[in-house]
């Protein structure tokens, strides 16, 4: 494991407030105690099979593949989950964590609603006081997903503070794991945060490398040569990418969101285009201005529009491991299109930022070379969005 | 030769407590924060806090958030606040503590940032999301300077923590009264005084007791279990408050004035 206190070569940490110094350090101990645990992970591997529905396929896109005219194109399909992604392997194990820690209360925090919906249903199940923070904003542009929270039993707290978005939604967050951490766990989703949580959300995560590495050994009888997945804070990625970190014949590229441009102001591709900062608590490439303030960003998937990026991604990039790549809005679009019609499977929009620079790759590489994509979600949530921006066009 | 052993040494002479107050660089512009701190020095104020605006502070609370916000709509700089220190400084002799968030210190550079404060006149420095884990470089930097790095410990800090903390902080040690963020609240100081005599088996700096002092009878219930108390949501409430009937920046002032006097009559009757 390449940690070192919460590091990962200069990025990652612990940057928090005394306030908040005791209960990471109360989830640290009892994280490295449990992930060893074969009790706590025997627990976690019925649920991920009998709830999740896992082990899910790697898929070989034949059509796609021969459209592109060059290497085996397979899909992860993370899609295929209990809630339509992976954000649900992270959610079923941090909660199981939290009930060993005995919490009787789940918070979280969620932008467009997805991390929201997936710590939401992971609270029911075991029944669980869930309340989720989100932007007043977001929660306009996203009531849909506010309503299946609700329909789920949790509460919603639209923050109505700075910004009133993701951002102060993980502020009025920490806040309240801050005064109430005595019973109550704070459910981070994506792998950025302070120390523990890169870490642990990279655990809980790495069942998708693990999975892909054992099918693609079974039906190919060898290592893919590249390895894909879209990147925003990078539970996703770094859930495929670790298992095979190792594996140094393996290729690794992640996708960041180009949004309309790398040279425009509307993307958030923090590796690609930013520099080193701190925001949340840990140390990572951020996107930010000449007085070091968060940029606004942008992509056409909420799930990507982050100013930071995961530390272990981003020592990943500086250590040479692992390309970062951008896709932009209107390339994820037209791979959200093409997979759609070639295989009948509606990716998420920020899967496609993934499918998209594969098919480019594709193109590149001999026929028996292989690339595994990691089709983190299914597009259902997209389709309104995708039509609108269709009848724009 | 350091300001702020120098105040906290005369208090303790006089059987005095400190009065910090805290204010937001930029808010409403940087003009009146100019204005202000000469103005609070002037009544009752021994040390000055001087809020670096972040548009992402997770230590601090809706009040403080709210000025920093538009703080930086005025387009404040660090560069501006560096100069309103040495402007500052040849007026006045009351210690100045920059209180700002790590990644403003590290994206200019620990070294270069400590030189600036140094060379502006500032005496200490408060980096609220800087533990002590993260703290070494910085920390032997400021000592090299001359500028006082002062640390904060919680009423969730362990005995060790504690006494770690008690070591490696200068000037004084800043006492998060409650858990959370910063802002006014009504009843935070239940087990203060528990809470300051543990600090006090571990170290001989002064404790300043800052997060959720309101009004000054909390001023004056904190003031009497510790060695100064800091206050910075409740005088930027004031601020809003006069500006929003009165619109005039003199009369905010005034009102901040009128609210820091007060608070030093309460913390001065025991």
């Amino acid at each position: 494991m390449i940690n070192n206190g919460g590091f990962f070569g200069e990025f990652g940490g612990k940057f928090v407030p005394e306030q908040l110094v005791a209960p990471l350090s109360e989830l640290e101990e009892n994280f490295y105690r449990f992930i060893e645990d074969e009790e706590f992970l025997e627990e976690l591997s019925f649920y991920l099979k009998q709830y999740v529905g896992r082990s899910n396929p790697l898929y070989f896109a034949e059509r796609l593949t021969k459209m592109m005219g060059g290497a085996k194109i397979y899909l992860k399909r993370e899609d295929l989950n209990h809630t339509g992604a992976h954000k649900i392997n992270n959610a079923l194990g941090q909660i199981l964590l939290a009930k060993k820690m005995g919490k009787k209360r789940i918070i979280a925090e969620t932008g467009a609603g997805q991390h929201g919906v997936a710590t939401a249903t992971a609270c029911a199940l075991f029944g669980l006081d869930c309340t989720i923070y989100m932007g007043e904003i977001d929660t306009k542009r996203q009531e849909l997903n506010v309503f299946r929270m609700e329909l789920l039993g949790a509460k919603v707290v639209s923050v109505k503070s700075g910004t009133r978005t993701l951002k102060d939604a993980v502020d009025e967050a920490l806040n309240d794991y801050m005064i109430n951490y005595k019973d109550t766990f704070y459910l981070l989703g994506s792998a950025v945060g302070p120390h523990p949580y890169p870490t642990m959300v990279r655990e809980f995560q790495s069942i998708i490398g693990r999975e892909a590495k054992e099918q693609i050994l079974e039906v190919e009888g060898r290592l893919p040569d590249y390895l894909v997945a879209c990147v925003g804070g990078g539970s996703n990625a770094i859930g495929l990418f670790h298992p095979f970190y190792e594996d140094k014949t393996v290729k690794i590229i992640g996708v960041e969101p180009a949004g309309k441009g790398l040279d425009t102001d509307e993307h958030a591709a923090s590796i690609t285009k930013g520099t080193v900062g701190i925001i949340h608590g840990f140390k990572c490439y951020t996107l930010q201005d000449e007085n070091n303030e968060p940029l606004p960003v942008h992509s056409i998937a909420a799930g990507l529009d982050y100013p930071g990026v995961g530390p272990e991604h981003s020592y990943y990039s500086q250590s040479g491991r692992a390309q970062y790549a951008a896709i932009t809005d209107e390339e994820a679009l037209d791979a959200f299109m093409i997979l759609s019609k070639t295989e009948g499977i509606i990716p998420a929009i920020e899967s496609s930022h993934g499918v998209a620079y594969a098919m480019k790759l594709a193109k590149e590489l001999e026929q028996d070379q292989i690339i595994i994509v990691n089709l983190s979600g299914r597009g259902d949530k997209d389709v309104a969005q995708v039509k609108e921006m269709l009848k724009n066009k | 030769m350091n300001r702020i052993e120098n105040v906290f040494n005369k208090l303790q002479r006089e059987n005095r407590k400190a009065l910090i107050p805290y204010v937001c660089c930029g808010y409403p512009s940087l003009e009146f924060t100019e204005k202000l701190v000469l103005k609070l020095a002037d009544c009752g104020a021994d040390l000055i806090e001087l809020g670096v605006p972040y548009s992402d502070p997770v230590a601090d609370g809706p009040t403080i958030q709210r000025a920093a916000v538009k703080a930086l709509e005025e387009g404040v700089t660090l560069e501006q606040i560096f100069s309103m220190a040495s402007r500052l400084r040849e007026k006045t002799e009351i210690p100045l503590i920059v209180m700002t968030y790590f990644n403003t210190v590290y994206v200019k550079g620990i070294e270069q940032f400590i030189k600036m404060a140094a060379t502006s006149g500032i005496d200490g420095l408060i980096i609220p999301d800087l533990p002590l884990e993260e703290a070494d470089e910085l920390k032997t930097t400021a000592d090299k300077y001359g500028v006082d790095l002062i640390l904060l410990i919680a009423p969730t800090s362990t005995v060790e923590r504690i006494k770690k903390i008690g070591e490696a902080s200068r000037g004084f040690l800043y006492c998060i009264s409650v858990t959370g963020v910063t802002g006014a609240r009504i009843n935070v100081l239940t087990n203060l005084g528990e809470f300051l005599n543990n600090v006090r088996q571990e170290t001989r700096l002064p404790l300043a007791v800052g997060f959720g002092i309101s009004n000054p009878e909390t001023a004056r219930l904190a003031a009497c279990e510790a060695d100064g108390i800091i206050v910075g949501s409740a005088l930027i409430e004031k601020i809003e408050e006069s500006m929003a009937q009165e619109k005039s920046t003199d009369k905010a002032i005034e009102a901040a004035s009128h609210f820091t006097s007060s608070l030093r009559a309460a913390i001065t009757v025991n």
